[in-house]
Parts: structure tokens; C-alpha cells; sequence
């Protein structure tokens, strides 16, 4: 493999005397997306913010393209080789064309250089027939594209993003996000996402790291991260909302059965008997059968239980299941109305010994 | 009543036939006044953008004497410039008291800690987050600095503005240290005063109207200044 663009080695910072980050190790190669994600206040921006080298590290190491980047000169030219774009997208009191140029002049390009780059940008941006309105008299949608296309017009080999979908709305953030997946596909740029939202981190990431406490908890391509989630918070986080904690009784080639309140459950990974662990299921895995009917799903875990309660999400519904534990279950509005399901019904829950992830558990 | 409508009258006649004396104080007062705003911009632009952009120990107490320094008496400065320009002063060797040079000096005192608070304010009033952007830009230290200034710069017209009105508008500190001397150091407001005391009121309100004016034209534009939104 050649050398990763970035490499952060024993990175630590603080604030106030307060340590706020500390990674041990983290390697972005080039052409890659990754996204940083976890709840706020664990040190996403202030990653980037590190790795642009705009917080003052208290130790730890940065490396471009191999080449370790010290706090001199090599700064500034480390720093001519990135972007940044924000959660707002603090643009100068200027028109949208000077925004954009803002990166080139500051590198001293020449005016008759400028002009094709901003007026490439403006338009892969969609903010062309804004180029001479102020900056102060767009729309947040507008300045953020502003903002993007400043971002990309210096052609950096870098991006670093954090939060920049964050204050649009949902039409508006779809288009954007269009956009700029476009210009990334045909840059190959390296981009550094920070969001707080899984869905946004898992359409657009190769890889994904979840953050936790200032510190990075798992690193891994999203399926990874989604299915396989190193802990709570993390499963919390990317959405796995049965978590049930039993000891593991038998464990053989790879097959484990756990009791969970005196209830065996299947699931796959190798732990030791006498264990306790975690069993994590994703909703979107359980499958509902009408109660009495011959499951003829292959699936290895299967418990009847009542409908505790039914939550509505527009297309999806939310079911908590009682079967001695409680299930959560994802089930279409389609799949509600064949199976006539309601509150206080008697159902068959089922799910694959595979969809189990069994963690090893924080009590013991 | 009379009189006021009398004193009128004959301001406007000197105001419309640009009354030499009339026209040289008004001169005079805009030439002083303008040298000293230009002068504390200077000093008050780069005290008040150090002190918003750098973390020292003691900072609180330069920001509350700059704060202070926006209000006090202009009569104190001019005690104090007295002092220092007096024959046997610090300064008293160049021989600048009784001269225009006395009220510019004294007006820039005035002035500076004006435009140095206001810059100060403006400076610190920007997006924290936008120093970093504009370094994530690929700017240098200075050229960050210089944006940043740029990017204030009508908050930093209003602290000039607020400045030169302090100046022209001040009558203690160019009575004692200019000594209102005709046709060398007599400024609109110190005339005003004498005229005044004359009982000359023509001279002093047609003096006063153009004072009114300069005063108006100013807060004309800081108005249009404050009204302003920065962008997203």
C-alpha cells in the first residue's frame, strides 16, 4: 500500500488544563472519505481542528504524505495543501465571486488565474448567478455552497468538514450533498467528515471512525461499524436498540447460546461459557409472524411475546416486544396491515443467529 | 426670541457668503481634527485589533482602561498636555503650546482610546470560529490580521466616526492647550465660546450650524453603519 496521506500518531490536546483528545493512531489514505462520528462534545471538531493544525497539540505527531508537519513554516504550506468548511459557513462581507477567490489571492495567484477557477467553482457549487450578490443577501443554502465551493476552488488534496449539513434543511442538504458527492467522485479528494448523523456518515464514508470521550473507539468500514459495534455507546449510536445482557452457557464452532433471563438465545462469536456478554440486535433484523402460524423462517431464534407498544414513524413502525425480554423490532407499514398488528397482540418474533453481535459486557 | 431669529439670519448670510474668517475656522477645525482622527487610527486600529486577537495576563485591565480612556473629560487631556508642553515640561523644549500641533496632540489623546475601544469591540465581536477559517484558507498570520480588519471594517469606520465627532465637538483640551489664538489655533468650538461671551450671537450660531452639520453627517452614516448584518 503507499503511504496514507495522513497519519496521527499519540495526538493529544487540552483545554483549560482538561485533556479533550487523545488518539493513539488514526491513518487516512488518499482518495479516502472518512467520517468521524459519535455524540457531540467527544472531540470531533476538535480532531479536525488538530489535524489542520488549528489547536495547539499538546503531544503527538501529524504526517502528510509521510512527512512529519512541525508547528514552522511547514505549517503554512501544510495548511495551503487543505480546506476546511464549518457548520456555518462564515463567509467574508463580501460577493459570493470574492468569497470564492478568497483561498487563491491569499496564495497570491495571479487575477487573470483566478477568474476561471472561481468561475469553475461557482458553477459546480450551482451558486454561478449569485457570483456578484453579496454574501450578506443569500439564503443558508446558498452561503454554505459558498462556502464549499471557496473550499474546493484552491484544489486541495485535503478536505476537512465538520458539520456542514448540519443548520439546512433536508431538501436543501439532499442537493448539496448531491453536488458535492459529484466533485468528489472527479477529484478523488480526501475528505475528513465530522457529523453527527449515521445515515449522512454511512451513504458517504469508506470508512467511518466513532468517536467516544476525545478518543477514537473503532475504526472500520460502516457495514463494520453498524453490525459490529465495539460497545453501547456505539451500538446506541448507530442505531441497535435491543441490547441484552445474559452469560454465555455453551459455546461451539463459532455458535454461542446465551441466557438472557432464563431464555436461550443463538448467536454467532466465540466466547468462553460463564461469560457475560451483550447480545445486540438490529430492528430492521427481527421478523414478526402472526402468532400459531409454522414460522418457516430458518432462523434459529424464535420467542412468542405480546406487543408492548407500537410507535409510528411514517413508513416504518417501531414494536416493543415482550417475550421475557423486550425486542424492538422495525416492521413496514405494509407488513402492519398484513399482519393486522396492534398493541396487546400475541406475535412470533424471530431472528437469525447471525444478526446477533455479542459484545463482551461492560458490568463484568 | 428676536434675538435667536436676528442671529440667524445673519449666520446664514455668513454661512452663504462664505465669510472668510468663518470659512478659515471651519477649516482650521477640520484640518486639526481630521490629523488627530488619523493619527488615533492608527494607534487606536492596531492597540484595539492586539488586544481583541492575543491572550496576555493583565488584559482585563488594559481592556478597562481603554474602556475608562473612552470617557474621560477632554478638560483632564488638556490638563496633562498643558503640563507636558509647558516651557519647563517634558516636552516643553519643541515650543508646541499655543500652536495647532497642541490641539492635535491633544485630540489624538482624546481619540485614540475612542477608536481603540470600538475597534477592540468590533475585532472581538467576529465569528471566533472565523480566524480559524481564514487560516484553514492557507493565510499567513499577517494577511489573517489584515482580513480580519477587513472584515470589520465598517464597525471600524464607526469607531473613526466616532472618533472625529469626539474631537470636533470638544472645546476643553484646544481652549487650554491651542489658547484660541485668531486666525492660528481658533477652532469652531473654541469660537463658539468666545463669540458667545461677546454676545457676537450671529457668529456663534452660524459656528454652531456648521458644527450641527458635521455632527448630523456623522451619525448619519454611523447610523447606516450599525444597521448592517454581518453574513452567514
Amino acid at each position: 500500500m503507499s503511504v496514507p496521506i495522513l497519519e496521527v500518531r499519540g495526538l493529544k490536546v487540552s483545554r483549560g488544563g482538561v485533556p479533550v483528545l487523545d488518539i493513539s493512531e488514526l491513518t487516512v489514505q488518499a482518495g479516502e472519505f472518512l467520517s468521524l462520528i459519535g455524540p457531540n462534545g467527544t472531540g470531533k471538531s476538535t480532531l479536525l481542528l488538530g489535524l489542520a493544525g488549528l489547536v495547539k497539540r499538546n503531544a503527538g505527531e501529524i504526517r502528510f504524505h509521510g512527512r512529519a508537519i512541525t508547528n514552522g513554516s511547514d505549517m503554512l504550506e501544510y495548511r495551503r495543501h487543505l480546506a476546511m468548511v464549518f457548520q456555518e459557513p462564515l463567509l467574508f462581507d463580501a460577493t459570493v465571486y470574492d468569497n470564492v477567490a478568497s483561498g487563491l489571492k491569499i496564495r497570491g495567484m495571479r487575477r487573470s488565474h483566478i477568474r476561471p477557477l472561481v468561475e469553475e467553482h461557482l458553477e459546480l457549487f450551482g451558486v454561478a448567478h449569485l457570483s456578484s450578490r453579496s454574501a450578506r443577501k443569500i439564503s443558508g443554502g446558498e452561503a454554505q455552497r459558498t462556502s464549499l465551493a471557496r473550499a474546493f476552488a484552491t484544489n486541495p488534496e485535503l478536505v476537512l468538514l465538520d458539520e456542514p449539513f448540519v443548520s439546512l434543511d433536508p431538501p436543501t442538504r439532499e442537493a448539496i450533498i448531491d453536488d458535492l458527492g459529484r466533485v468528489m467522485q472527479t477529484r478523488r479528494t480526501t475528505v475528513v467528515m465530522a457529523t453527527h448523523d449515521r445515515m449522512d456518515a454511512l451513504r458517504m464514508s469508506n470508512r467511518i471512525a466513532f468517536m467516544e470521550g476525545g478518543g477514537i473507539v473503532q475504526v472500520g468500514p460502516p457495514s463494520e461499524v453498524m453490525h459490529q459495534p465495539v460497545n453501547q455507546t456505539v451500538a446506541a449510536f448507530v442505531g441497535i436498540e435491543t441490547m441484552l445482557e445474559g452469560e454465555v452457557r455453551d459455546s461451539s464452532a463459532g455458535v454461542l447460546v446465551v441466557d438472557i433471563n432464563g431464555r436461550s438465545i443463538a448467536a454467532a462469536g466465540s466466547f468462553t461459557p460463564g461469560e457475560r456478554v451483550m447480545c445486540l440486535v438490529r430492528p430492521e433484523h427481527v421478523m414478526i409472524f402472526p402468532a400459531g402460524s409454522s414460522t418457516e423462517s430458518s432462523a434459529r431464534n424464535r420467542f412468542t411475546g405480546t406487543v408492548r407498544s407500537v410507535q409510528s414513524f411514517g413508513l416504518i413502525h417501531r414494536l416493543e416486544i415482550d417475550c421475557g425480554f423486550l425486542l424492538i423490532a422495525h416492521v413496514t407499514s405494509l407488513a402492519m396491515e398484513d399482519l393486522h398488528l396492534k398493541q396487546g397482540m400475541t406475535v412470533n418474533a424471530a431472528f437469525k443467529a447471525t444478526s446477533v453481535h455479542v459484545i463482551r459486557s461492560s458490568h463484568s | 426670541m428676536e434675538l435667536i431669529i436676528e442671529g440667524i439670519r445673519k449666520a446664514i448670510w455668513l454661512l452663504f457668503t462664505l465669510d472668510p474668517e468663518v470659512l478659515g475656522i471651519t477649516w482650521l477645525s477640520l484640518k486639526v481634527s481630521g490629523t488627530a482622527t488619523f493619527i488615533s487610527l492608527f494607534i487606536g486600529i492596531s492597540l484595539g485589533t492586539v488586544v481583541a486577537l492575543t491572550r496576555f495576563p493583565g488584559r482585563r485591565l488594559v481592556v478597562s482602561l481603554i474602556n475608562t480612556g473612552m470617557g474621560v473629560p477632554p478638560v483632564v487631556v488638556g490638563l496633562f498636555v498643558t503640563i507636558f508642553l509647558w516651557r519647563n515640561g517634558p516636552l516643553g523644549l519643541f515650543e508646541l503650546l499655543y500652536t495647532p500641533t497642541a490641539i492635535i496632540i491633544a485630540q489624538a489623546v482624546i481619540a485614540t482610546p475612542i477608536v481603540a475601544g470600538i475597534s477592540l469591540a468590533s475585532i472581538q465581536k467576529l465569528p471566533e470560529a472565523l480566524r480559524l477559517q481564514i487560516l484553514a484558507l492557507g493565510a499567513t498570520r499577517a494577511q489573517m490580521i489584515w482580513m480580519l480588519i477587513k472584515e470589520a471594517r465598517l464597525p471600524l469606520l464607526a469607531a473613526v466616526m466616532a472618533g472625529f465627532g469626539g474631537v470636533i465637538s470638544e472645546v476643553g483640551a484646544s481652549i487650554m492647550v491651542g489658547g484660541n489664538i485668531k486666525g492660528y489655533t481658533r477652532v469652531l468650538t473654541t469660537a463658539t465660546v468666545m463669540e458667545t461671551g461677546k454676545g457676537n450671537f450671529d457668529i456663534a450660531i452660524a459656528l454652531g450650524v456648521i458644527l450641527l452639520i458635521f455632527t448630523f453627517c456623522i451619525n448619519a452614516i454611523l447610523t447606516g453603519i450599525q444597521q448592517r448584518e454581518r453574513p452567514r
